[in-house]
């Protein structure tokens, strides 16, 4: 399979990630080598089976619904770049 | 006295975790001239190595004389001088992830795993470098640059706990603290002749680490010595309220598990993990699987046919877990933003294509795309289910066999540049290690031996999930039967 420069493009919109035409052309034929290995699996008879995402079976972890303070929500402020303003983050415009 | 002080010092850092603890209760050295024994030979040596990205030389020594003070050495980390890879949260320090996007970090809080050594009173000398985010198998991708193989500085260390592993093997420290996903502890560890135990998944709380793929990422030790790790293990294992992925399974002293005899252990051998492994590699491995007989164990040639599945399997998930753990990176709540955006998509955009390297960036989009609407079913949906069957087929070995006994990477450590442009080329370095990434499992990289050109190679023990002192076990009684670990490679 083989990734075009437009189907790269829009993944990394997706991805917010910022691309150059280098790195387009780049990542679409190493994405396109990485993907057609992966097809692979296709090999593997997995009807009936149900995916899994975790791998210890622990089900249903549950904790007190208690309300707490944050212990450094300074400190938490303190790392972002932008300017703050009464507690909130101050971003650029939306459009 | 100049001279003997000297060659005290020599000694001094040449120790396992075991004699070093055992030197500071008996007050052979003190934490002090231990830590700054430590030090010396980070500065010394560093400039060849690359290990250390950070170096915390006034905490050490403070950490240190308090130790002294107190003078117990109650817990066998304690006044220990040890580092942490850099994606471990250490407050008040920096944690870089060896990345340009957290260049500036400093953490509010101690990942669990630091909080445990630290109320144990290890001295942390500094973080250790590693691939970008852990994302590679050389340290090559870290914004810092590569960290060296100690036994051929033109060769990598491994990864992404290539500054681990590195330190380790060079007596930079006694012990370090690496993180696995599909090997990152393992094959470093034996790509510089070391210990590496990667733990199972939730065995050590993965609170304050920097998350590369959810559900595969463990924490764990590189020490020069089976028990060495079984001691750290002691101090980090467990559950924690921080991390709901942790399981109420109990914590037994791992030390209790260190055998010289394996009468009665029943041993696999799986022929998969033997194809495409280097000759001088495959011969070693034979070799230790020999000595395994000779100390009693019952070896069985077994098999597991989807082991070739795993590399697709592997990073499938993983490049799509990391997708999704990647987007908190926005140039917004914290590290690099780009002084170029009019408006707030461009921030998001330019200041994720400034502060990402490469593989982080290939890693966002081969996730992206695997978890995109018309793809979903075919690429991620299709590996999980893969990891179903695979965890199935290692459950099912394991009612067989007490560990399986493998190589831990298909080759010596390769040539520092060898790798970079080709992907695939590099992922195939984690195919021995990435199935139990994918299934969950412990396992040990353990010194089995050196090929032709003095590179060395790593055995590879694996058990069932929560068993690790099967991999003490077998991996005591191996280490004490050959001499392989006691080799240090010479830096000049």
């Amino acid at each position: 399979m083989k990734l075009t420069a437009d189907e790269v493009k829009h993944i990394a919109k997706l991805a917010r990630l910022g691309i150059t035409d280098e790195e387009v052309e780049k990542f679409s034929s190493q994405l396109s080598d990485i993907l057609s290995h992966a097809k692979m699996l296709e090999e593997v008879d997995t009807e009936n089976v149900e995916p899994i995402a975790q791998i210890t079976g622990l089900k249903n972890v549950l904790f007190k619904d208690d309300k707490k303070d944050c212990e450094f929500t300074d400190e938490l402020l303190k790392q972002s770049p932008q300017d703050v303003q009464d507690n909130m983050l101050k971003v650029k415009n939306v459009f | 006295m100049g001279s003997s002080i000297g060659s005290s010092i020599g000694i001094m850092i040449n120790l396992t975790l075991a004699d070093t603890h055992k030197g500071l209760k008996e007050k052979k050295f003190s934490s002090t001239e231990l830590t700054q024994a430590y030090l010396d030979r980070i500065e010394k040596t560093d400039d060849k190595l690359n290990s250390y990205v950070t170096v915390t030389k006034e905490v050490a020594l403070e950490t240190a004389k308090k130790a002294d003070a107190e003078g117990k050495f109650k817990s066998p980390v304690a006044g220990i001088p040890m580092n942490l890879k850099d994606i471990i949260c250490t407050a008040g320090i920096k944690t870089t992830a060896c990345s340009k996007i957290l260049e500036n970090y400093i953490p509010p809080y101690n990942a669990d795993v630091w909080a445990r050594l630290k109320n144990a009173g290890a001295v942390l000398l500094g973080k250790a470098n590693t691939d970008q985010f852990a994302m590679g198998s050389s340290s090559e991708t870290s914004y810092f640059g590569v960290t060296k193989n100690p036994w051929d500085p033109e060769r990598v260390a491994g990864g992404s706990s290539g500054g681990p592993a590195a330190s380790v093997a060079a007596d930079q420290c006694v012990f370090a603290i690496g993180t696995d996903t599909g090997g990152s502890i393992r094959q470093p560890a034996s790509l510089c002749s070391c210990v590496g135990l990667k733990v199972s998944y939730g065995r050590v709380p993965r609170y304050g680490v920097i998350s590369y793929a959810s559900s595969f990422d463990t924490i764990g030790p590189v020490t020069k010595t089976v028990e060495d790790a079984a001691l750290v293990l002691n101090v980090i294992a467990g559950k924690s309220n921080n991390d709901s992925t942790t399981p109420d399974e109990p914590v037994p002293d791992y030390t209790s598990f260190l055998k010289t005899d394996l009468k009665g252990v029943k041993v696999g051998v799986p022929k998969e993990y033997f194809e495409g492994v280097e000759k001088e590699t495959a011969e070693a491995i034979s070799k230790g699987i020999e000595t395994l007989k000779k100390l009693g164990a019952e070896v069985i040639e077994v098999s597991l046919p989807l082991t070739k599945y795993a590399i697709p399997t592997y990073y499938l998930l993983v490049k799509s877990e990391a997708s999704t753990n990647m987007a908190r990176y926005d140039g917004v709540k914290y590290g690099h933003t780009t002084d170029d955006a009019k408006e707030l998509l461009e921030i998001y955009m330019k200041s994720r294509a400034e502060g990402f390297g490469d593989e982080v960036k290939r890693t966002i989009m081969i996730g992206t795309y695997a978890l995109s609407a018309g793809y979903y079913d075919a690429f991620y949906l299709k590996a999980a289910k893969v990891r179903a069957l695979m965890k199935q087929e290692y459950e099912d070995m394991f009612k067989k066999v007490d560990v399986l006994a493998t190589p831990t990477s298909p080759f010596t450590a390769f040539k520092i540049g060898e790798k970079m442009d080709d992907p695939l080329s590099m992922y195939a370095a984690d195919t021995l290690t990435v199935p139990a990434g994918i299934c969950g499992l412990p396992g040990l990289s353990v010194p089995a031996g050196f090929d032709q050109n003095g590179l060395p190679i790593g055995l590879q023990l694996l058990a069932n999930q929560y068993k690790e002192g099967n991999l003490f076990h077998v991996g005591h009684a191996f280490e004490q039967a050959t001499d392989w670990h006691k080799k240090k490679p010479v830096i000049n």
